[in-house]
């Protein structure tokens, strides 16, 4: 019987889907190892109560919930102290966070609150006796490391959208829980929030990337990797290191050694050659497509899906393509 | 302004890695190094804050063997004052021994402004800045791509999924330096002539046990060779049939 | 990665890799996207150099004391290496400024020369030229018809024209060597350093070049020009003091020779490996392969050769024969490299987007000036076998 405690990320009063799979693997996680509780932990502002019944549909024993108006924002030093106090409290054997930009800030805190080893960018894990194994990339995704965390509890920071989130269902008790340290004291504060509406999808959440490279030309010319995105429906856009240093699209868009890791079900490359580093960013996508004039761009040896041309001659019928088959889905 | 920078050397990474016999580590033979990028642009901040605030003394860290050395001479290149050595056989796998060893060299001064890069392009773990914060009890930002510090307090950005925030923070603080902060100035060759001058004190490394070992390590599975369809817009529609019915995705 | 067959960086100091580091990126960042166009379009991209000073690349191993970076040979080397793997014309560039014209008053000026114009030039602020080779004087200098004429006054009054004069419109200042007061011996050559701007000084770009496209090449009309006494390079004397110069110029040139035929090898590697005809990267067919290996071996032997030179210069036993070896072999090597590459590179290679071709052309004025090809045959021959075959 071992406990596994979950980082329930949200952002602007709702839960992030990262939340749905951090806690779909503390589910999986428990079962095997001899079938304890799963406890989360959803902090946010007054409100977010309403939000705690899918942690529960998804394998939360227990939703611990602390609202306080100095959670609206992300607010690590309060978040820290908290889950490292449940952490402590409900003996857990191991504590799983979402490797998304603010599950990487706040993982390594709690884990320097507990004295224990964090493993980051986890793809797989397994309890093997005593520890608990950890996959996680290294050198750009070109090499995979198999950690063992024998701590406790053992710390793991899941990457996106590679834990598929299911349902089974628990009682999902909501307890509330008093801060540990005063939200409203942290020393660093939230003072705005750009973009971000939930119309946007996450670069590390959305099923298809439409992503764009200098083969576009021009900042304007964005408009058809959009459009694209759009007809997908579930899209979000990206871009390469060179379009970001250009300021084509802001560096956050950036996919790359140096920007995002995505692996997203569908990724579609378009004017992008396939510098080394891009791919360091993106090769782990399920399925790859490439638009590109020159066909010997390097692109072209990933994609399971290549077309050689203009792409301003085949992203408008693509475009159409794409919705007309939306559409006749239904 | 007294500043740290902590900083990495890691391997150059345009090349195929191979794994090493004990089956637990990457072969070095052939590898070249360089400073992790990310804490170049750490570096750059931190000259850039001196720059500014018109005084004060950038200090470099970097944990692990000699060789390690070159690196904290490139810092001192581009302008950093002077650096130390945490001498260690190898950096240890588990980041929070990096992290208290780096603490408890950082604890002996007091430091307006510690830089980490936001992650290490090698070990990729993204844990040491926040974790040396919460050890030496500073308050920490991470994963900034914009700064502004000014009368002991600072303001920054950090880029989140398709959102960013704009923080407020106290000094001292660590802060932990994303891509688009700045570009990092190259050394001139004054400055590289001028680095083997500047002090570099070499100190054993306090490294513990540490919990996270490294059982394995192995390359990832090749994808199979890529597959072109077609040229034009006349490949459309077999795009799109392929999408539906062989990778179902559409 | 570049190419390092031999490892030969385990033989560089932290230092040298870390100033070769600082170029490369420099090189890559800043000369390769725009020299296709800058080629093309027959200029040199003298925007260039804030950068290259900045960077402290010209007359990089004179003294620290004139305002210079200080640096070995090594170091010096394997920056010519770098700027040459861009464009020769930006090599030349830097050859001329610094192993012309900023060394020349390093080795023969007086200290009020060396303080007035070294700092000057090392920061960019002032560019110079060097007029030794005249319309009907290339490789024999020392039938120079240039005049200069001591005033009574202690000035002096130069007449003459010089040819094939790098960054000669650009230049603020030049070095011009000349005969002395009517006599046509060889051993009354000095320097004199002539502002650009002196009454009856003329620089015409010369026009119509089909190589080194990305650099000035001037001509300059010395036509009663009046300089003080001080222009004098007061420790010169004889050919033997431009012969120096070039010297020092030839020794960067062994290493860009080098650069160039490296950029070219690495383009078709690279091209080779990606470039599919018959179903497979020609990489993959024996003749490609056959060419790839005579280059790699070609450069390994030159990254040898300018390496040990470099040593020899910094331990102060080289002689200009072995400098002439160097030169000799490394230029001939990238010039056939160079051909080489662009015929793997196929219809693609005649482009500009492709440097090979660039190089290709430009390596035939390497070729020709600092002593050509067969000069140095015959400063070789005659080294070997102590007889003169030049007259």
């Amino acid at each position: 019987m071992a406990n596994v405690f979950a980082f329930a990320e949200s952002r602007g009063g709702e839960l992030r889907k990262v939340a749905l799979e951090v806690v779909t693997a503390a589910r999986t996680l428990a079962d095997a190892t001899g079938g304890g509780e799963v406890h989360a932990l959803l902090v946010g502002a007054p409100g977010i109560a309403g939000k705690a019944a899918p942690l529960g549909a998804h394998g939360a024993d227990v939703v611990h919930l602390c609202e306080h108006p100095a959670f609206a924002n992300a607010n690590p030093e309060a978040a820290a102290a908290l889950a490292a106090q449940l952490l402590k409290q409900t003996g857990a054997r191991a504590g799983l966070f979402p490797a998304s930009a603010q599950g990487r800030d706040l993982a390594p805190r709690v884990a320097a609150k507990l004295g224990v080893g964090l493993a980051s960018d986890v793809t797989a894990f397994s309890a093997q006796g005593d520890a608990i194994h950890a996959k996680h990339p290294t050198h750009t995704g070109k090499v995979i490391a198999t950690l063992a965390l024998t701590g406790t509890p053992a710390l793991l920071a899941l990457r996106p959208n590679v834990f598929t989130p299911k349902e089974s269902a628990k009682a999902g008790r909501v307890e509330s829980v008093a801060p540990v340290a005063d939200p409203a004291a942290s020393r660093v504060v939230v003072k705005e929030m750009r973009g971000g509406g939930k119309a946007k999808l996450d670069l590390s959440e959305a099923p298809v990337i439409v992503s764009g490279g200098r083969g576009l030309k021009a900042a304007e010319n964005f408009k058809l990797v959009e459009d694209l995105a759009a007809a997908f429906g579930n899209a979000a856009v990206g871009a390469t290191r060179a379009v970001t240093d250009d300021g084509w699209r802001p560096h956050s868009d950036q996919i790359g050694q140096t920007g995002r890791v995505v692996s997203p079900d569908l990724y579609v490359a378009v004017g992008i050659s396939g510098a080394i580093q891009h791919l360091a960013g993106m090769r782990t996508s399920r399925t790859i497509v490439a638009i590109n004039k020159d066909k010997e761009a390097p692109i072209f040896k990933l994609a399971d899906y290549g077309i050689v041309g203009d792409v301003f001659e085949i992203l408008p019928p693509l475009i159409e393509a794409v919705k007309a088959a939306r559409a006749s889905r239904g | 302004m007294k500043i740290a920078v902590c900083i990495k050397r890691v391997p150059v990474m345009d090349v195929r890695f191979r794994i090493a016999a004990d089956g637990k580590s990457v072969d070095e033979t052939g590898l070249k190094y360089d400073v992790n990028d990310f804490d170049l642009w750490a570096v750059e901040a931190a000259l850039q804050l001196k720059e500014k605030t018109g005084d004060g003394e950038v200090v470099v860290f970097s944990l692990g063997p000699d060789a390690v050395q070159e690196q904290i001479r490139k810092a001192l290149s581009m302008g950093a004052d002077r650096g130390v050595q945490l001498k260690a056989d190898r950096a240890p796998a588990d980041p929070l021994s990096i992290a208290k060893a780096l603490a408890a060299e950082l604890k002996a001064s007091q430091w307006d402004v510690v830089f980490f890069g936001k992650v290490a392009i090698d070990s990729a773990d993204q844990s040491v800045g926040p974790m040396v914060a919460e050890l030496l009890g500073l308050p920490c930002v991470s994963a900034i791509s914009s700064l502004d510090i000014a009368n002991g307090r600072g303001t920054a950005k950090r880029e989140l999924e398709s959102a960013s925030e704009i923080v407020e923070f106290p000094l001292p603080v660590v802060l932990t330096v994303d891509e688009g902060l700045n570009k990092e100035r190259l050394p001139n060759l004054k400055g590289i002539m001028a680095a083997k001058k500047k002090p570099l004190e070499v100190k054993p490394a306090q490294l513990d046990a540490g919990t996270v070992n490294v059982v394995a390590m192995e390359l990832p599975a090749e994808r199979a060779a890529g597959r072109i369809i077609g040229e034009g817009a006349a490949a459309v529609p077999e795009l799109v049939r392929l999408l539906q019915t062989e990778a179902k995705v559409l | 990665m570049a190419t390092d067959f031999f490892n030969i960086d385990s033989a560089l100091s932290e230092e040298e890799r870390a100033v070769r580091d600082s170029v490369r990126r420099f090189v890559d960042e800043s000369v390769m996207p725009i020299i296709g166009d800058a080629y093309v379009q027959g200029k040199f991209p003298k925007q260039l150099i804030p950068r290259m000073a900045e960077l402290g690349l010209l007359g990089a191993n004179l003294p620290e004391e004139y305002g210079c970076a200080g640096l070995n040979n090594v170091a010096y080397g394997l920056i010519m290496q770098e700027l040459e793997r861009g464009d020769s014309g930006i090599r030349s560039f830097a050859s001329v400024q610094g192993a012309l014209v900023m060394y020349p008053i390093y080795a023969f000026g007086s200290e009020e020369q060396k303080r007035h114009w070294l700092p000057k030039m090392a920061s960019g602020e002032i560019i110079g030229c060097f007029g030794l080779t005249e319309p009907d004087y290339g490789s024999n200098p020392s039938g120079m018809i240039t005049m200069a004429r001591e005033q009574k006054d202690g000035s002096w009054v130069i007449n003459g024209a010089k040819m094939w004069i790098t960054n000669g419109s650009q230049a603020k200042v030049a070095v011009v060597w000349a005969k002395t007061n009517g006599d046509a011996d060889q051993r009354s050559i000095r320097g004199f350093i002539v502002p650009t701007d002196a009454k009856g000084f003329t620089a015409k770009d010369q026009k119509g070049k089909l190589s080194l496209r990305a650099s000035d090449t001037s001509e300059l009309v010395l036509d009663d020009v009046h300089v003080p006494g001080d222009a004098i390079l007061p420790k010169s004397g004889g050919l033997k003091s431009p012969l120096m110069c070039l010297t020092q110029a030839r020794y960067g040139i062994s290493w860009g020779a080098l650069g160039a035929a490296i950029g070219c090898y690495e383009e078709a590697l690279s091209y080779a490996k990606t470039r599919v005809m018959f179903g497979r990267p020609i990489g993959g067919f024996q003749l490609q392969q056959a060419r790839l290996a005579d280059m790699l071996t070609e450069i390994v032997k030159g990254q040898l050769v300018s390496l040990h030179l470099g040593r020899l210069k910094d331990a102060g036993t080289f002689t200009p024969q072995q400098v002439s070896l160097a030169k000799r072999n490394n230029v001939n090597m990238a010039t056939n490299i160079a051909r080489e590459a662009r015929r793997m590179l196929g219809g693609n290679g005649i482009l500009a987007e492709y440097a090979s071709m660039r190089h290709m052309a430009n390596l035939e004025s390497v070729y020709t000036y600092e002593g050509t090809h067969d000069i140095h045959t015959l400063i070789l021959g005659q080294a070997v076998t102590g007889l003169n075959a030049f007259e």
